[in-house]
């Protein structure tokens, strides 16, 4: 093994995935580096949330691999890979709407503890899930929040809290499926600081839509168009081809990128 | 083994599915298309024997009887659509088997009231009555009629579902309502009507089997429930999926309640086969079931773009 | 407990305290039969409480659950039947009885979602019910006597005295009741729950939901079978009946009458249901006529139960 593929955490190996007659996925490769945001793009529709649920399982592909930290885990269900430490998040705001902030991230580090066949104890006295809770919601910016009901967060906490029940399962990578969905341009420039500041800890790979993020974050970016990878590079090579200009990007999107609003 | 009583049992149990699909397919419908978890389905089928036995009775015409019970029920059922059921659609389903399963108490109730503990005997039409040769066996003339009534049934449904524009309706809402929605179709009244030919259907089953089961109280309970597992096996929203698994439910049925002890005698000891024959026979559709959805959790035919 | 603080949970405790009393309290006011209405109440509310668990905290709407009543029951009347009486064996395999049945039971039907898992619950149920009615040998349709109780041998215990059957089906209640409480606030209650409200994002964390919900499937069925076997032994009769569908639609009525995922909720249910139906029966033969659309209104229009109703809204425990 050579350092090259000693440092990719997560490799997607020519995946395919079809809906009837649909393809969404069409012989996908891609290797983030470890400690690396590597970003997705692509219009809508070209399969972007398909390959998110490829890879946490989800969804199981026709044909392909996934490597994750050297193991094949093509054929593991979407909890075991979790338990191996590949996290997601979701594009539309998956929590516990009538849990307690604490509660919903208290039960992602239960379920980092092992079985929860415990039919006994009571969990809101537990300290072992307490406490790396509050901590967790501290780092998120939640800390004053953990007793208010999850579905009544404004819409940018929810972002949050969804990344921290994520985060609470002690992954090494994260998947994060559009965190930015739904955000005002504030709240946006406030998750991606937040994002900024995990970086290193955890491998992301970030599938966006919002290409001020993607430029902001990104190491490498892959550009998919109808489940196609139809580039791959670094962020100034991905703005500056042309074959990603003439698909993808367009000329609105270049200017955006290029940082247009400053 | 005897092959007139095999050949026998086998027309009864396709007769028996041909009763199955008739309730089926108004229920396939309605959950397909409305989402709808309808235990009232199985009053539609009492009230269409009752409706229709007393119109027989009293007209001395059975045919009669037929004629008039199908604009009965489409009222019925379009009245039930608008008083209660309508307003349970943007609702879960255990509200709609609750207040289903309310429907059934009052409508049970109310046919007491009406008719008396005792049902109604509806007598078989003389011109249906007797027996043909078919072959090496003689069969009921009237088993026959309920056989071709309900084929003749199913195809028109299908030409109805497959070929017409509201059918064409039907399967737009069975496999995506927000997508008919959007088509500017009049969604309540497309529910009702769909909801008005179910239970004219419903009704036509169970007055169809009154000449020779009488009508009951609650008689329509047993037949939701195999109509339930019809709908299980066939794929929820699929006429051709109802109408396979309701054959194959009415004859696995049939044939396993009277020749099972029979099978099972060719490995097991007499006393042993004989008391568990009958046990096993009332068990092996839900058996079916049971491995058809251990292999496909969404039915034999799941309709196409139902999640 | 917070739930202690609301007017429904006062009205759970009276509910609860006049279980307590009735054996000397009827009889005292001329009227002894409601000794044997409130251990009927208690049964099923029992069995409630064990619907509750998995259709209210773990969102499996079961429509088969009194099939449990009924294998609870018939273990009890089929040993009984052989001439094997004793407690000591009866009730461990009674229990195990439901715990093999409902794991198989669970182990199909979990598969499935929704609509599908409704009416498959109510298909199985409905095969073991006509299993007991094509069982000649126990009776048929006619159901089958119990000659003796269940026997523990010992002379301080006898189920033939009428209020130790009467107080132990009072305590097993109340075990229930805080058995359930444990459970949902457990580890194990927080998966189940939180499965119920998001299944995907559960797996997210981690965490394979359909263990976790067979197994809340079976301490259901475990449950729901005590209350069989108790009610075996309180009526020293069973029959296909106690376990045909129409009983699994009125558990579900009792769970959400009295308020589903409420701790109390079912017992509250199963009072308000059963002195109803014995209130309007006296009225006249005929109370379905009345009890039909009063069960509709209620789904249409107190979706919350009479714990709902009585809970103020900031607190409600979804």
């Amino acid at each position: 093994m050579n350092d090259a593929t000693a440092n990719i955490s997560l490799e997607a190996r020519g995946l395919q995935k079809s809906f009837g007659g649909l393809v969404a996925t069409d012989n996908l490769s891609l290797e983030a580096t470890r400690g690396e945001i590597h970003a997705v793009i692509g219009p809508n529709g070209a399969g972007k949330t398909t390959f998110v649920n490829l890879l946490s399982g989800i969804l199981k592909p026709d044909g392909g691999a996934i490597l994750f930290e050297g193991r094949d885990i093509t054929r593991l269900s979407a909890p075991a890979r979790v338990n191996q430490g590949l996290a997601r998040s979701f594009q539309i705001t998956s929590i516990f709407r009538d849990f307690t902030v604490l509660e919903n991230v208290m039960l992602s580090v239960q379920a980092g503890q092992g079985h929860s066949f415990r039919f006994w104890k009571p969990v809101a006295k537990d300290e072992s899930l307490r406490g790396p809770a509050r901590e967790l919601l501290e780092k998120v910016g939640l800390g004053d929040r953990t007793e208010v009901i999850a579905g009544n967060l404004a819409h940018g906490e929810q972002r949050q809290l969804e990344i921290a029940i994520s985060l609470a399962t002690n992954p090494t990578f994260l998947l994060l499926d559009e965190p930015m969905a739904g955000m005002g341009p504030e709240e946006s420039q406030g998750m991606i600081d937040f994002l900024k500041a995990l970086k290193g800890d955890y491998t992301m790979l970030l599938v966006e839509h919002d290409m001020d993020a993607v430029f902001a974050l990104a190491d490498r970016i892959t550009v998919l168009v109808y489940g196609k990878a139809i580039a791959t590079g670094a962020p100034d090579e991905i703005r500056n081809d042309p074959a990603v200009r003439a698909a993808y990007l367009g000329d609105d999107a270049t200017d955006d990128a290029n940082g247009e609003s400053a | 083994m005897d092959y007139v009583l095999l050949i026998e049992q086998f027309l009864n149990g396709f007769q028996l599915g041909i009763i199955l699909f008739l309730m089926a397919a108004g229920l396939t419908l309605v959950f397909g298309i409305m989402d709808l978890v309808n235990l009232a389905h199985g009053s539609m089928f009492m009230i269409g024997a009752f409706v229709g036995g007393t119109i027989a009775v009293v007209t001395g015409s059975f045919v009669i009887g037929v004629i008039l019970m199908i604009p009965a029920m489409l009222i019925i059922g379009i009245v039930v659509e608008m008083t209660t059921l309508r307003t349970l659609y943007p609702r879960d389903h255990l509200d709609h088997v609750l207040a289903t399963f309310g429907l059934i108490l009052f409508f049970n109730e109310a046919t007491r009231l009406i008719w008396g503990p005792e049902g109604l005997i509806v007598p078989l039409p003389a011109f249906l009555d007797g027996s043909v040769a078919l072959g090496a066996i003689t069969y009921p003339v009237y088993r026959i009629v309920i056989i071709v009534v309900g084929l003749l049934v199913a195809l028109g449904l299908y030409i109805l579902v497959s070929r017409t524009r509201i059918g064409m309706l039907i399967r737009a809402g069975a496999s995506n309502r927000a997508m008919a929605g959007a088509l500017g179709v009049n969604i309540p009244l497309l529910f009702s009507i769909v909801f008005g030919i179910g239970a004219v259907l419903a009704g036509l089953a169970g007055l169809i089997i009154t000449p020779i089961t009488a009508a009951q109280i609650g008689m329509g309970e047993d037949v939701l429930i195999l109509a339930f597992v019809v709908i299980v096996i066939g794929g929820i929203g699929s006429i051709r999926g109802a109408f396979i698994a309701s054959i194959v439910t009415g004859v696995i049925d049939t044939m396993g309640r009277s020749f099972l002890d029979v099978f099972l005698l060719l490995f097991l000891p007499e006393n042993a086969a004989e008391s568990a024959g009958p046990a096993l026979s009332s068990m092996m559709i839900y058996i079916l079931m049971a491995a058809i959805l251990f292999f496909r959790p969404q039915g034999l035919f799941p309709p196409k773009g139902a999640g | 407990m917070a739930e202690l603080k609301n007017p429904a949970s006062i009205l759970t405790l009276i509910v609860i305290g006049l279980c307590a009393v009735v054996p000397f309290l009827a009889p005292a006011l001329g009227e002894p039969f409601y000794v044997i209405v409130f251990a009927r109440i208690m049964i099923w509310a029992i069995a409630a409480v064990s619907l509750n668990l998995i259709m209210g905290y773990g969102g499996m709407i079961s429509f088969g659950h009194a099939v449990y009543l009924g294998i609870g029951g018939y273990t009890i009347g089929i040993l009984a039947f052989h001439g094997i009486t004793s407690a000591w064996i009866q009730w461990p395999v009674a229990i195990g009885a439901c715990a093999f049945i409902s794991l198989i039971f669970g182990a199909i039907s979990l598969r499935t979602r929704g609509v599908y898992f409704i009416m498959i619950t109510l298909a199985l149920a409905q095969m073991i019910f006509f299993l007991s009615v094509s069982a000649e040998r126990y009776g048929s349709d006619d159901g089958l006597n119990i000659l003796t109780r269940s026997d523990f041998g010992l002379s301080f215990f006898d189920l033939n005295d009428k209020l130790t059957m009467y107080y132990t089906i009072f305590a097993v209640l109340l075990a229930s009741v805080f058995i359930s409480w444990k459970l949902i606030h457990s580890r194990f209650g927080v998966v189940m729950r939180a499965a119920k409200s998001n299944d995907t994002r559960v797996q997210a964390v981690g965490v394979s939901t359909y263990r976790y919900r067979l197994i809340a499937f079976v301490i259901a069925g475990v449950m729901c079978g005590i209350a069989g076997l108790l009610q075996a032994n309180f009526e020293r009769f069973v029959s296909p009946d106690m376990m045909n569908w129409p009983r699994s639609g009125e558990l579900i009525f009792m769970v959400v009458l009295g308020g589903m995922s409420t701790i109390f909720g079912p017992v509250t249910g199963a009072f308000v249901f059963l002195m109803l139906s014995e209130i309007l029966s006296t009225w006249t033969i005929h109370w379905h006529i009345i009890f039909g659309p009063f069960l509709v209104l209620v789904v249409l229009f107190a979706r919350g139960g009479i714990h709902g109703l009585l809970t103020p809204r900031a607190s409600r425990d979804e």
